[in-house]
């Protein structure tokens, strides 16, 4: 939002002062990479092969941190209207593999006879489960640190895909001489202040794509940000066909109104 | 000046009817026969823009409400389901949001217009003050609005706002805080807070329907205001509103929608702010907190003040400062078309005002582009002082010692001969 006023004025002036070159401040983190996205521009649609990839990424890479509260496994289909990147029996058979906590049995009972919470299989309707119970537990498991909610992550970042993408590639970089990264942390040069507490999360290989893509960390990270994106805006490819319909609407309607004021206006000069 | 009417009723019902509720005369004198100086531009549609924008703001938000759910647990998750679960729900909350913005971009434009040509000057006092309420209603409406999807911007926005009235602990002590916790029903921002701004801003905008209603009303008895700035002289100045006036209404604001509608379906969050997709977290503060875009130039009024209580009151004065442009402008010509020195100074007063903006986007502590030995909030000192003396002293000032260009006699005999 705050970026109209910003922009023009930012050119303005700067193009009048701005002969003293900025050296690099290591406290403030890079701008992030700028990749080309199949979801990009007006008639931008997701990727669904990239779809399979990158939920295949975040399964088996990221979901053991991060959680995916708002996501359900239905969401997952492209059945029946759906937004999602695989059929309805492929989504069955995925909530299939999880197991979700499961409410009071007959007896009233939440947990076994060993203590341990009851579950059940998973069902199309249920949504992802949390990796940990609660935000205390995610602390306790990377160290003091709460691995963020991923559904709505790529729009909760400024720079959204890129910089979520960014923020992948660039975790475990190595360090400019002359910077401390801080015990525990791993040096990240697109997040804020440089040490992030998530390890690198990504090697070559990390999954192994069974459509035969070469799984490099390049190509799991710009997979696994598409899938991300998807996640946070599942309508956006419902948004581009609409809008095109609307747009051509509205184009057509301004032409007409612009005829008929013209010839109503004909006679008033 | 709309004279006596001359609706003819066609059918005995409506004779009937006309002679108990003259509700089709109404309608009739005021927005088909209504005499309109022939000469309104493009910057006149914006009246049109804003009803328009006001119905599409009521319409999706009655919507929402059926689907919002007013509590600190359930605002965000609601605000989610209707983006994924309500069958176009994102289309209306995208129309929503966007539609704020849209709406001040248009009111704004109004605005700079009404003060371009003059129009708050005799007889249109009234007309410019009750618009000056329905921009104050329409700011606390978007404050309120803003609060609802329970973000962290949200949150973190509604503290500050509120915070402001704790300044007044200055004058009477407690009186602030005591008057925070009345508005937040509670300790600090929380649940009963949103219930209540959940409240008000569904009261808000039937307020400012009926305000706009006044503000038509102020219009048609001395009618409207024009680019020349000139009183009309007779029927040979004049159209009837309908169809000239409806058809060209009618094209600039599907113009105008036709942008709306752009950004909602192309770039839909290119006015929020990223952080409002976190949820509300009172105990993470953002890094930065800032208002919409459209309040960017009060925040920076308000931060270049270092003491709490005058730049709360530097802030309101701001506002309250537009009442009284009627009277602080000595000029007897109303269009700044003939007031060679008013036109320069509103633009740069333009320009000011967006500067003003652009200060109130940035941290605190940032220093000016291409300038980095200046801290950016001496910028905004320098704005406020400009924003302040453009009413204060410039207005009044140029009425006495600028020498306006020769006015033309009348609407239909233009610009090209002098007046005699």
């Amino acid at each position: 939002m705050m970026k109209v006023l910003p922009l023009a004025l930012v050119g303005l002036i700067a193009a009048t002062g701005s002969a003293f070159a900025q050296t690099a401040d290591l406290s403030l983190p890079e701008a992030p990479q700028t990749q080309s996205w199949s979801f990009d521009g007006p008639f931008g649609m997701y990727d669904r092969a990239a779809l399979q990839r990158g939920f295949q990424v975040y399964k088996e890479v990221c979901s053991s941190c991060h959680s995916l509260n708002r996501v359900s496994f239905h969401d997952l289909s492209y059945d029946n209207g759906g937004t999602g990147m695989f059929d309805d029996a492929q989504v069955k058979a995925i909530a299939a593999a999880y197991k979700v906590p499961a409410g009071p049995n007959d007896k009233g009972e939440t947990t076994d006879a060993n203590g341990t919470p009851l579950t059940r299989t998973g069902i199309p309707a249920d949504h992802f489960p949390p990796p940990f119970p609660n935000e205390q537990a995610a602390r306790a498991n990377n160290g003091g640190a709460l691995p963020p909610d991923q559904s709505l992550l790529v729009k909760a970042r400024d720079g959204g895909a890129d910089y979520i993408y960014s923020i992948i590639v660039g975790d475990g970089a190595k360090p400019p001489a002359g910077f401390k990264v801080t015990d525990g942390k791993y040096y990240d040069p697109y997040f804020a202040g440089r040490n992030i507490s998530m390890p690198p999360p990504l090697r070559d290989n990390s999954v192994t794509y069974s459509d035969g893509t070469k799984a490099t960390v390049a190509q799991e990270a710009h997979d696994v940000t598409t899938f991300l994106q998807w996640a946070a805006e599942p309508k956006l490819e419902q948004r581009h066909r609409l809008g095109f319909g609307v747009m051509a609407f509205m184009i057509l309607l301004s032409v007409l109104l612009f005829l008929s004021y013209r010839s109503v206006w004909k006679d008033a000069h | 000046m709309s004279g006596p009417s001359t609706y003819v009723p066609k059918s005995a019902f409506a004779k009937w009817f006309d002679s108990r509720l003259p509700l089709m005369r109404f309608a009739h004198d005021t927005m088909i026969t209504f005499p309109t100086p022939r000469n309104l531009n493009f910057w006149y549609a914006f009246g049109a823009i804003l009803t328009f924008m006001l119905g599409i703001q009521i319409l999706t938000g009655i919507v929402l409400a059926m689907h919002f759910v007013a509590s600190a647990d359930g605002a965000f998750d609601s605000v989610e389901g209707i983006m994924r679960n309500i069958n176009y729900g994102w289309l209306l909350r995208y129309m929503h949001s966007n539609g704020a913005s849209f709406f001040f971009i248009a009111v704004y434009i109004h605005m700079f217009r009404g003060l371009y040509y003059g129009s708050y000057k005799a007889p249109r006092e009234i007309l410019w003050i009750l618009g000056v309420i329905l921009y104050l209603l329409m700011v606390a409406t978007a404050f309120f609005g803003y609060v609802l999807p329970w973000g962290q911007m949200s949150f973190w926005g509604a503290t500050v706002i509120t915070n402001f009235f704790s300044a007044l602990d200055q004058i009477i002590p407690h009186m602030g805080t005591a008057i925070s916790t009345w508005l937040w029903g509670g300790f600090a921002v929380g649940d009963a807070t949103l219930n209540r701004f959940f409240s008000l801003h569904y009261l808000l905008p039937f307020v400012i329907a009926g305000v706009v209603g006044l503000h038509i009303w102020a219009l048609h008895v001395p009618g409207n205001n024009n680019p020349l700035g000139i009183d009309v002289k007779g029927p040979q100045d004049m159209l009837p509103f309908h169809p000239y006036y409806t058809a060209k209404d009618a094209f600039y604001v599907a113009l105008f929608a036709l942008v709306y509608l752009a950004f909602v379906f192309y770039a839909p969050n290119f006015f929020g702010n990223p952080d409002n997709y976190t949820p509300a977290n009172p105990v993470v503060t953002p890094p930065d907190i800032v208002p919409e875009w459209y309040l960017l130039p009060y925040y920076a009024m308000l931060r270049s003040v270092p003491q709490k209580l005058i730049g709360v009151l530097v802030m309101a004065g701001s506002l309250l400062t537009l009442l009284f442009i009627p009277w602080l402008d000595t000029s007897k010509v109303r269009s700044s078309r003939f007031r060679p020195m008013m036109k320069q100074f509103f633009w740069i007063f333009v320009v000011d005002c967006l500067i003003l903006g652009y200060c109130g986007s940035q941290s605190a502590d940032a220093v000016t582009p291409g300038l980095h030995m200046l801290p950016l909030v001496w910028v905004a000192r320098v704005g406020t002082l400009f924003y302040f003396g453009f009413f204060w002293v410039v207005m009044p000032l140029l009425g006495l010692i600028e020498t306006p260009k020769a006015l033309p006699a009348t609407i239909a005999q233009p610009v090209l001969s002098p007046a005699e």
